[in-house]
Formats: structure tokens, sequence, C-alpha cells
């Protein structure tokens, strides 16, 4: 075989593996658009479950997850990003910084499930919180933190260092660099750390299942100590313990979810696109 | 002397095992503009990075030593640093424009400084531009982003940054050494300017650049102070063999 039949044959086969990547993606989306689609009605969206959620809609699946994740965003952001900073411009390189930098990146590679179990031995069970959403938003932010803290520490660090030393020349404090000219300009990172966090925490199932889920529950939540139904708890449970189940709901609620997730990426991607182009250095 | 604005004494500064600056002693007259030059690697940039404490910003370093400025110990403990930045100015080797406009680049000391009053902050705009010998040229332009200036517009805007301040002593570190000779003329007529009113101390970019706007001169070799005179005599009638084997090119 001479150079260029090999050079052809390696690029067909890198190319096909390429297309291998994408074809899972498209057959998914594409599968839960085309089956799910005909379940999507305002009534859908907009209405309780009925019939032993074989009818009606999910709306409280909806507002629950919305709401945990909200809740998750109120706890996991300024920790997050406040830990980050502490990380990138005041700690010192000693053995307790390396502790926690270990102990970041140990809490990412932690399965979801024991995320899950420690939320119901800590904030349900020890701290009385209940199966609530507080004690939910608590799991999820934990699991959170350390995709956040990350993603922050690491555009903090993108900022070049003349900045700081500019901002300290001209009197300025350590934090007044921070608050005035770092901050701002690690910010579409940031803010991309952030939401692919939350977005991780919109879509998980284990760690709701034992700290704030619930089964059935045809109301919208009052308070904090409220269980709640989630779009991805919800889509287990129809899935796979309700017998009789139209498939079309299992779709629409499986699209519901996606569109949810893929949206809050594909604002990631905007913001982070858009203070790309306006950076200036 | 009482017109010495600053007084180096017998100070010597280490980056972990590695010796920066050995014994220097040192007066810098008020009201003129000081040159300290050598070779690279020599202790300029770290010498006047100690003069407004920019190097506490550094880890691991050592020193040894005092600096006083009119007479009192900048790194005598309780010292408010950032005061201190205030008071002494700094200028970098490269133009280093913060992200925004011409304005708010000129106007950052002041606003950390907390002054809201608007018609001082444009006052103080228009003179620091104007002693930066950069007003006429960016007067129509002071709400474009910084990074739009020319190199040598901007390292103009770096030095009317400082000015704004309205500091005791400006410290410039190689301010020309990315600017062609028009830019670098103008920064030099500026520090001609600014001399009547300000203590200059500048780590210039040559050697030619060091005879021209001295008033004072300091030789620095390898973290040593070979040679300090009064006027432009350092270039002309050295008294170390080793500052006139580097005036005259033969290293360096």
């Amino acid at each position: 075989m001479n150079r260029q039949v090999v050079q052809r044959l390696g690029f067909a086969l890198l190319g096909a593996v390429a297309l291998i990547v994408v074809i899972p993606i498209v057959l998914v989306i594409g599968i839960i658009v085309v089956r799910g689609a005909g379940a999507i009605s305002w009534g859908f969206l907009t209405e309780m479950p009925r019939d032993g959620m074989t009818a009606g809609g999910i709306l409280p699946a909806i507002v629950g997850t919305l709401v945990l994740t909200f809740g998750t965003a109120i706890v996991a952001i300024p920790m997050g990003v406040g830990g980050a900073i502490y990380l990138s411009e005041y700690a010192r390189d000693t053995w307790l910084t390396r502790a926690v930098r270990l102990a970041i990146i140990n809490l990412a590679g932690v399965p979801s499930v024991v995320y899950g179990l420690f939320g119901l031995g800590l904030f349900v069970l020890f701290l009385q919180f209940g199966t609530s959403i507080l004690a939910g938003s608590l799991t999820l932010s934990i699991m959170t933190l350390p995709v956040i803290i990350s993603a922050a520490e690491e555009a903090l660090r993108a900022v070049p260092t003349e900045f700081r030393t500019v901002s300290a020349s001209l009197g300025g404090t350590k934090w007044q660099g921070i608050q005035r000219i770092v901050l701002p300009q690690a910010f579409p990172g940031i803010i991309t750390g952030v939401l692919l966090g939350l977005l991780r925490a919109a879509g998980e199932t284990a760690p709701i299942l034992f700290t704030v889920a619930a089964f059935y529950l045809p109301y919208l939540p009052h308070s904090p100590f409220d269980q709640t139904m989630a779009l991805p708890y919800h889509l287990f449970v129809i899935s796979t313990q309700v017998p009789g189940m139209p498939d079309e709901i299992k779709y629409g609620t499986a699209l519901v979810l996606l569109v949810l997730v893929l949206s809050m990426n594909l604002v990631a991607t905007l913001i982070r696109g858009y203070f790309r182009r306006r950076r200036e250095w | 002397m009482e017109d010495d604005k600053i007084h180096i004494e017998g100070l010597s500064y280490s980056y972990g095992d590695v010796r920066a600056l050995h014994e220097i002693t040192l007066d810098i007259p008020a009201e003129a503009i000081t040159v300290l030059f050598g070779p690279a690697g020599g202790g300029k940039t770290t010498l006047l990075r100690l003069i407004n404490r920019l190097n506490d910003l550094v880890d691991g370093t050592h020193m040894e030593g005092r600096i006083h400025l009119d007479g009192e110990d900048i790194y005598r403990p309780g010292v408010d640093v950032t005061d201190l930045r205030r008071r002494v100015g700094m200028v970098f080797a490269l133009p280093l424009p913060l992200p925004g406009t011409v304005r708010s680049n000129v106007l950052y000391g002041p606003a950390l400084a907390g002054i809201r009053d608007q018609a001082r902050l444009q006052e103080t705009l228009e003179r620091s531009l104007a002693q930066a010998a950069l007003w006429d040229e960016v007067k129509d332009r002071l709400d474009d982003p910084a990074s739009a200036l020319s190199g040598g517009q901007q390292q103009r805007l770096c030095i009317a940054r400082s000015l704004a301040l309205e500091p005791e002593v400006l410290l410039l570190d190689e301010p020309t050494s990315g600017l062609d000779p028009i830019s670098t003329g103008k920064v030099e007529e500026s520090l001609f300017e600014l001399k009547k009113d300000y203590t200059i101390v500048i780590v210039p970019h040559s050697v030619q650049q060091a005879a021209r706007v001295a008033d004072h001169a300091a030789f620095l070799l390898q973290g040593e102070l070979i040679e300090h005179q009064e006027g432009k005599r350092v270039f002309t009638q050295p008294q170390k063999q080793r500052t006139e084997d580097y005036i005259t090119g033969r290293f360096g």
C-alpha cells in the first residue's frame, strides 16, 4: 500500500469514529422528539396528573425540578464561587489547600447515588429536615459544588496576573482588584461552569431519590419542607413502576426534561460566546 | 540631605535562594529623574518594585535593609500599603491597559480611592492625559476601549493612569521598550515636564536613553550598585572599570 492509500484509509476510519459518536445523540434526540412531541400540549405542561398519572399533565414535576434547581443554585453558587475565589486569589500553597483541592477532585468522582445516601443520612435524618425540597437542594448542591469550584477557579486563573498587579499599583486593595477587574473578566467562564453544574443537578435522579422526590403528589409545593415531584424521578417512575402508562406520556416527559436541560446548555454556550468576543486580551 | 525623597539603606533582597539585590545604599533626590541602568538581571525592576511594595504580592522572598520615603520607613509595620502605592505610582514595561475605556482606565485609581465628584474626576482626567502628552490624541475617544489605542498611546495612557492619583514619586520600568522612536520621544518629553513636580525613577531601555534623561544615574550589575553619580558624569567619566565597559558596549 502506498502512503496516499494509507492516509485515505486513516481519514475514513477517523471520520467513521466521529460519525459513530454523533449517531447516539441524534438518535436519542430524534426518537424522543418524534415519539414525545405528540404529548406536548398546553394542558400537558400546565395541569396536574390524573388517573394514577396515566392522564393529565406533569406540572408538579416541572415546577419541582425548577424549584430544586433554583434551591441548588442559591446554595451552590455563592459557596462554589466563593471557594474558587479563595483558592485562586487568597490561598497560599499549603498542605491544607492541597487537601482541599484533592477533596474537590475526589468529590467530582463520587457516584450520584452515594450523594443521595449521604443526603438521606445527614439532611433528612440527622438534621431532621425530612424528605423535603430543602434536603434535596442541599444534596444536589454538594454534588454540584466540585463542578462549580473547578470551573470558576480555572476561569479566575485564566485572568492575566498583570491586571492584579496594575490594580495594586494604583492603590487598590486585593479585593478591589478582584471585584472590579478579575471577577468581571472571569464571569463568562464562571457562568458556564455554574450552568453546567446546575444542568447536571437538574437531570439527576439518584440524589433526589431518598431526599425529596415524591412518587405521586398532584399539588405544587408550598414550603421548603414539602416534598415535590421532579422530572427525572417522575420519568423513572412512569417508565418502570406504573403498568399501562401510555408511551406518549413517557416520551413527552423525557422531551420536556431534555428541552429544559438543553436550553440551559444553549444559554451557557451563548453567554460564553458573547463574552469571548468582547474580551479585550 | 533634605532634598532626598527616597533613601535606600543596606537593601538586600532574594527570591528563594536567588539573590537579586545586595546591600544597595542609594539616595534618590526629589524633582529630578534618577536613572537605574545596567544589564538584564541586575535587579533594577526588583528595586523599583520594592519602592512601592509591589513585591509584597510575591511569595517566598527575603528582604534586609530599609527604604525611607520622606524619612519614613515604608516597611515599618502599620504602613498602609494602598496609601503608599497612591503616593508612589508605577508604569510597567509593557502597556497594560485594564479592560474598559480610556476614561475608566485613567479614573481607575481615583475610583478606588472613593472619589465620586464628577467635576473633580473630569478635571483629573484632562490633567492626567495632558501631563502624559495624550490629551490631544484621545480627547474625542475617551469612551473607546483602551485596547483600541496604539501601543505608544496605551503606554502614555498607563502613565496618565498613574498620574491621576497625583503621586509624589513615579516609577517607570522600561516604559518605552515596546515603542517606536516617535512615541519614545513623546514619553521622554513628558518626563521632562513631569520632573518639575515629581520624583521620577526610571529604568531606561537603553544606555542612550539613560544618558538622555538622567539627572542622576546609578549603575546596577548583578544586584550590586557599582556606581552612582549626579548628572550625566557616569556616562562621560565613569569611575569604575565595569561601568565603562558597559556603557562603551563591551558587554550587556
